[in-house]
């Protein structure tokens, strides 16, 4: 090497000598090929070597798994000492059904249990509200009371099973459900564990299961951090998410800067409070999507565990390392998957879940293949959890921690991703916070521009998506899971009975306490739970809720 | 067909909150050309029925992925007739399973946009089905 040549100018003159002499050349001598772009419209180099990795340095911007900034994973042995969760999102027609399918499931390895609700319990009204009509258990498991909930959980020893729930304006009464379940079976409130969505944020943004105004609805969500830490430790009373944001349109960027900002705005209302911020931490939860574009999602995961160790230990000063610590659950992308050739969605999933775990998810959820026509059929979702199972058990992915540590193209997205979440998030800081932004639309602006981006790559055939605008034709009619209109027949006979056969007064009297409570600012969760064991429904609660809180009603922009 | 410009309600009705399929087409009908108004979330049939009314609007676009389609459907197409406006189309997408569709057809639904369909689809259904009833500004 000249005396004057450093290996870095070795190596860059190495690399333009490749580029220009030997693959340019070659490529033009080779029909024209397709923009290499990410799903999210990322582009990326035909090649990366160490000089894209130029100042990066392994200890500080990747260390070791356990270690700050925990890019290689938030526990030092993870899988290797216990594997994610495989946690499947389940639920539908009466608890009856799901309690089946719940064991179901836990019989054939699931080894934590996911509830999806139906859309009246998603927007807290009972099943024979005059908007539940047509939809009672047709998206989720019809929940109006504790009588349904117990129903849901029987023979379910909740000391043994860890259990999370996607609910979120009506979160802390569906807790409150599950906190009274567990007491019947005999199970402290300080031993069960699980976690409850109770994100409101990313519902305005994206999955819109909003009831109640912004403020209120933080002021409910700190409640439930306040109840958790003192009473509930074991559960996670949060789940910051991404995967709906990215789902309604948001490009991978905009879903890790969107989801960790709304982690930063629930510290600092919590912090408010006046709690201390390694008093609720440790037990805020994250969940991600985990979408086609391979290395970008891998990448997306790696950056999103640095920059919550940051702004958790610099920003907030929280000194408990496990307030540092980004758990997080994936699911793969509903999004993502097509209704034409349906099989082709075995395929996606697994490569997303293969994704999801080479990012170092604690919880999985994969997708079945006929969820573009109807909820999981039994067959179906066997095929999605055997998903996990083989690249637990057979891929071998799993042998060495955090596998892609070092590759040039993992990291180089890994600090690109950073850098520019970083900047939306500072972004939504200067517009006031995420509350604010919110208010003025930004956020949802950004997810539909997004969407319409991508709807118009696809329309041009600039992304391709296999059997749908490539490669399609052939008719595949798959057996579907069908909830007919006799649970929803069911469920109002057994609305009918709660309401019938339990003590009227005391579930008025409840009702009236519990509005005094959320007038007066105190803490809801001990009077909710007096109410939901009075049998009260949820339709009112969330009624009587409305009164206090009033109704949030969005803008129709588009 | 007509050079009048062509307004369009697309509405969702019952609970479903997923709404970026509604957002994309209300965005490819108005770069057509078309008057969009949009219902917002969570519409009743009632509510999206005195809104077409209301808005004058030349075809009504429902958009529906929580299975509900078969109850929320009828109810919207008889509001329709019982308030003399059974003359405005209507047209449908989201999730809804072919072994309805001829019911809802038969019921009045005129046509239905499945998964993958494209929003050039669905602008030039209206550009063929529907004609104007306002002159463009």
């Amino acid at each position: 090497m000249p005396k004057n040549e450093t290996p870095d100018d070795e190596l860059k003159s190495a690399f333009r000598l490749w580029k220009e002499d030997v693959y340019d050349p070659a490529l033009a001598a080779c029909p024209p090929g397709s923009e290499r772009t990410t799903v999210s419209g990322r582009r990326l180099k035909e090649l990366y070597t160490p000089l894209d990795l130029e100042g990066w340095d392994y200890l500080r911007d990747l260390g070791f798994p356990g270690r700050p900034p925990y890019v290689r994973g938030i526990q030092p042995t993870m899988y290797h000492g216990r594997q994610w969760t495989m946690r499947q999102f389940s639920g539908f027609g009466n608890p009856e059904d799901t309690n089946r399918r719940y064991k179901y499931l836990l019989a054939h390895g699931q080894t934590g249990l996911s509830v999806a609700f139906h859309l009246p319990t998603l927007m807290g009204v009972d099943s024979d509200h005059p908007l539940a009509r047509g939809e009672v258990g047709k998206c989720g498991v019809a929940v109006d009371s504790l009588a349904d909930m117990e129903i849901l959980f029987h023979g379910i020893p909740l000391d043994r099973i860890t259990t999370s729930m996607t609910i979120n304006a009506p979160a802390a009464v569906l807790w409150a459900m599950y906190i009274a379940v567990a007491e019947k079976q005999g199970v402290s409130p300080r031993v069960i564990s699980g976690t409850i969505q109770n994100d409101i944020l990313k519902e305005y943004i994206a999955q819109k299961t909003f009831i109640f105004p912004p403020e209120p609805s933080m002021t409910l969500i700190v409640d439930t951090f306040e109840y958790g830490a003192r009473e509930v430790p074991r559960w996670n009373t949060i789940s910051i998410s991404g995967y709906h944001i990215r789902e309604a349109g948001a490009t991978a960027l905009q879903e890790l800067a969107f989801t960790l900002r709304d982690g930063i705005e629930y510290v600092e209302w919590a912090r408010r409070r006046g709690l201390d911020v390694d008093e609720f931490a440790p037990r805020l939860s994250f969940f991600f999507n985990a979408h086609n574009d391979f290395f970008e999602e891998i990448a997306k995961f790696r950056a999103a565990r640095r920059i919550w160790a940051e702004v958790m230990r610099d920003r907030f000063g929280a000194r408990n390392p496990r307030s540092w610590w980004l758990r997080f659950h994936t699911q793969t992308s509903g999004v993502s998957l097509t209704a034409q050739q349906p099989y082709n969605n075995v395929v996606r999933v697994a490569l997303q879940a293969l994704a999801a775990v080479l990012g170092g998810t604690q919880s999985l959820h994969t997708n079945s293949l006929d969820e573009t026509y109807a909820l999981p059929s039994e067959e179906a979702v066997t095929v999605a959890l055997r998903t996990q199972q083989i690249i637990a058990h057979e891929s071998g992915v799993i042998n060495s921690l955090d596998p892609l540590g070092g590759s040039y193209l993992v990291e180089r997205l890994t600090c690109d991703l950073a850098d520019e979440a970083r900047e939306l998030i500072r972004k939504v800081d200067d517009m006031g916070g995420m509350v604010k932004a919110i208010e003025h639309g930004w956020p949802q602006r950004e997810v539909s521009d997004s969407a319409f981006w991508y709807q118009t790559a696809v329309e041009k055939g600039d992304k391709i998506i296999v059997g749908v605008n490539a490669f399609a034709g052939g008719h595949e009619a798959i057996p579907l899971l069908e909830v007919d209109d006799s649970a929803a027949r069911r469920q109002l006979e057994r609305l009918k009975k709660v309401r019938a056969t339990r003590n009227g007064t005391l579930a008025r009297e409840a009702l009236g306490d519990l509005k005094k409570a959320a007038s007066d600012g105190v803490n809801v969760m001990p009077h909710l739970l007096r109410a939901v064991k009075a049998y009260a429904t949820l339709g009112e609660i969330i009624e009587t809720f409305k009164e206090v809180y009033g109704e949030y009603r969005e803008p129709t922009t588009f | 067909m007509s050079q009048n410009t062509i307004r369009v309600l697309i509405a969702k009705p019952g609970l479903d909150g997923h709404d970026r399929g509604a957002k994309v087409i209300c965005r490819a009908l108005r770069d057509a050309g078309m008057e969009v108004i949009y219902t917002g979330l969570r519409r009743t049939p009632e509510e999206i029925v005195s809104a077409a009314v209301q808005e004058d609007a030349d075809v009504i676009g429902l958009s529906i992925l929580s299975g509900a389609h078969n109850v929320l459907f009828p109810s919207i197409l008889k509001l329709l007739r019982e308030q003399e406006a059974a003359d405005i189309p209507v047209i449908a997408g989201g999730i809804i399973p072919e072994k309805d569709i001829p019911g809802l057809k038969k019921a009045g639904i005129r046509e239905i946009f499945l998964p993958g369909s494209s929003t050039q689809d669905i602008v030039r259904w209206i550009e063929d089905h529907v004609r104007g009833s306002r002159k463009k500004a």
